[in-house]
């Protein structure tokens, strides 16, 4: 084991994905987690481990995910085996669906693309008639989809369990109920202290940062630009029903414990986590003209969660210059990107591995340049 | 672990009933109470099985929240029976395991 000690600030699946991943490298880690005042994106999570369409301005964010996937049968295996906790995952491919002619088309140009610049991310389009074979439930208001066999979904809860289950059975320090507001570097022997709200401090050799929204505060404290705001997701929940669709979908997907998860908006309302009747209402009758029978099924809940979104939507990873030792992590696909989390992150933000190639379009140095513009699909 | 009712409904012989039918047998109950108090009171004890383990469930809350007391009523599964009052004639069937979409059956389009 090494003789370092890294402090991972954030203990929802980004973190919690490092900190295991720098732990079963041989690191010593300890983990600070917001207490239930954390906005918790995690448990807000859709749970799609998905690649479609991801990427289509950033090739190497579409070659991470698509990596990441292959990644994630020895996560969810490990996880089973070290903790009998189950992540649920499972990989049949996964379908959009599309309303009109025009977006069918755009969808198919950008796959095309998408596939032609990175490779390896193939993808099938289909008409109603072929999509019917797979999701016989389909109305009469899909006009076209795509299907790539890469694609799955998993359960983000049981992923959030298993993963403090295995930092805990490790020996990791996981420590929850801890606001850390301030980031001190001592230049002097190069180490790092996280101080709590409340005073509470503690030292390290290594410190990551994986607040989530909280990490727009903490990375200018060590020589790093994390601009990150919330958009918020509202998602709806059914009653458990038999099972009845045998693929995730961009629209809704059935859990192995049988409810339908339906989603998802996209809306900039601040810190707002709630819940309104009329984006409720819009995303209920898109999965009823998607699947008419579930006009039929019992909501028993919605809910809303606030996604840390980069002004581009995707990731920054990246070790401080000032500040060496120092690392941000920020990512709102935390199911999808856990096991790339884990076991290629963790090492390197340990000290353990080299930076993965190519992770220099990942930096937050990308917002600073004043000519440019970005947008996000969020 | 004992599944009594903590509680009883009055029969005071000025009190109106009505029959409905609970898995093909007729039972008589007091009017204007809701189908789980009625079936509890009517001797029944096992209201569904759950959707993971097909165990016997039954009432827990009485108040809307649990969803331990889902039976079909006329038809149309998964329904919360301590919401729903009785009414003449009324046919309640166990729910066993998970609602299939299928099934559902409403006598009226949506």
């Amino acid at each position: 084991m090494s003789n370092q000690t890294m402090t991972v600030v954030g203990g929802g699946l980004v973190g919690a994905a490092i900190a295991y991943g720098a732990l079963r490298a041989g690191m010593r880690v300890r983990v600070l987690d917001q207490g239930d005042t954390a906005f918790r994106a995690s448990r807000g999570n859709f749970g799609l481990v998905w690649v479609s369409s991801k990427g289509g301005k950033m090739p190497r964010y579409a070659s991470w995910s698509r990596d990441a996937l292959k990644l994630w049968p020895n996560l969810q295996k490990e996880l089973v085996d070290l903790t009998d906790v189950d992540a649920g995952l499972e990989q049949p491919g996964g379908f959009w669906l599309g309303f009109n002619d025009a977006d069918v088309r755009a969808r198919a140009d950008l796959l095309e693309r998408i596939d032609r610049e990175v490779g390896g991310i193939p993808f099938k389009m289909m008409a109603p008639s072929e999509l019917r074979q797979y999701l016989p439930g389909i109305g009469p208001a899909v006009v076209g989809g795509s299907y790539c066999p890469l694609d799955g979904h998993a359960n983000p809860l049981m992923l959030l369990r298993g993963l403090h289950a295995a930092l805990r059975h490790r020996g990791a320090e996981v420590i929850t109920g801890v606001d850390v507001a301030e980031i001190r570097h001592h230049r002097d022997n190069g180490s790092f202290e996280a101080v709590a709200k409340d005073g509470q401090n503690w030292k390290s050799d290594r410190i990551v940062l994986a607040a989530g929204l909280g990490n727009a505060g903490l990375a200018s404290q060590v020589g790093l630009h994390a601009p990150i705001a919330s958009t918020r997701g509202q998602v709806l929940i059914t009653e458990r029903l038999k099972p009845f669709l045998d693929y995730p979908t961009n629209k809704c997907r059935q859990t192995r414990e049988g409810s339908v998860q339906i989603g998802s908006t996209s809306e900039d309302v601040g810190l707002d986590d709630g819940t309104t009747t009329d984006k409720i209402e819009v995303l209920a009758r898109r999965a009823v003209e998607t699947f008419p029978a579930l006009a039929r099924a019992r909501l028993v809940r919605a809910w809303g969660a606030l996604r840390p979104l980069t002004p581009d939507g995707y990731p920054i990873y990246q070790e401080s210059a000032s500040c060496p030792g120092a690392f941000l992590a920020t990512s709102h696909s935390g199911v999808t990107l856990a096991a790339a989390h884990c076991y290629v992150v963790g090492p390197w933000m340990a000290g353990l591995s080299q930076a993965p190639a190519g992770f220099e379009v990942f930096t937050g140095d990308r917002f600073l340049d004043p000519a440019a513009s970005f947008s996000h699909d969020h | 672990m004992t599944i009594e009712p903590l509680f009883t409904v009055p029969h005071a012989p000025t009190n109106a009933s009505v029959t409905i039918m609970f898995e093909g047998s007729p039972l008589r109950v007091p009017a204007g109470i809701t189908v789980a108090a009625a079936l509890l009171v009517g001797g029944v004890r096992e209201f569904r099985s759950s959707v993971v383990g097909g165990v016997p469930r039954a009432p827990y809350c009485m108040m809307g929240v649990c969803f331990e007391c889902l039976v079909e009523i006329d038809g149309v599964p998964a329904r919360q029976s301590c919401l729903i009052p009785v009414r003449e004639g009324m046919v309640v069937t166990r729910q066993c395991g998970a609602a299939h979409l299928d099934e559902f059956s409403f006598g009226e389009e949506l």
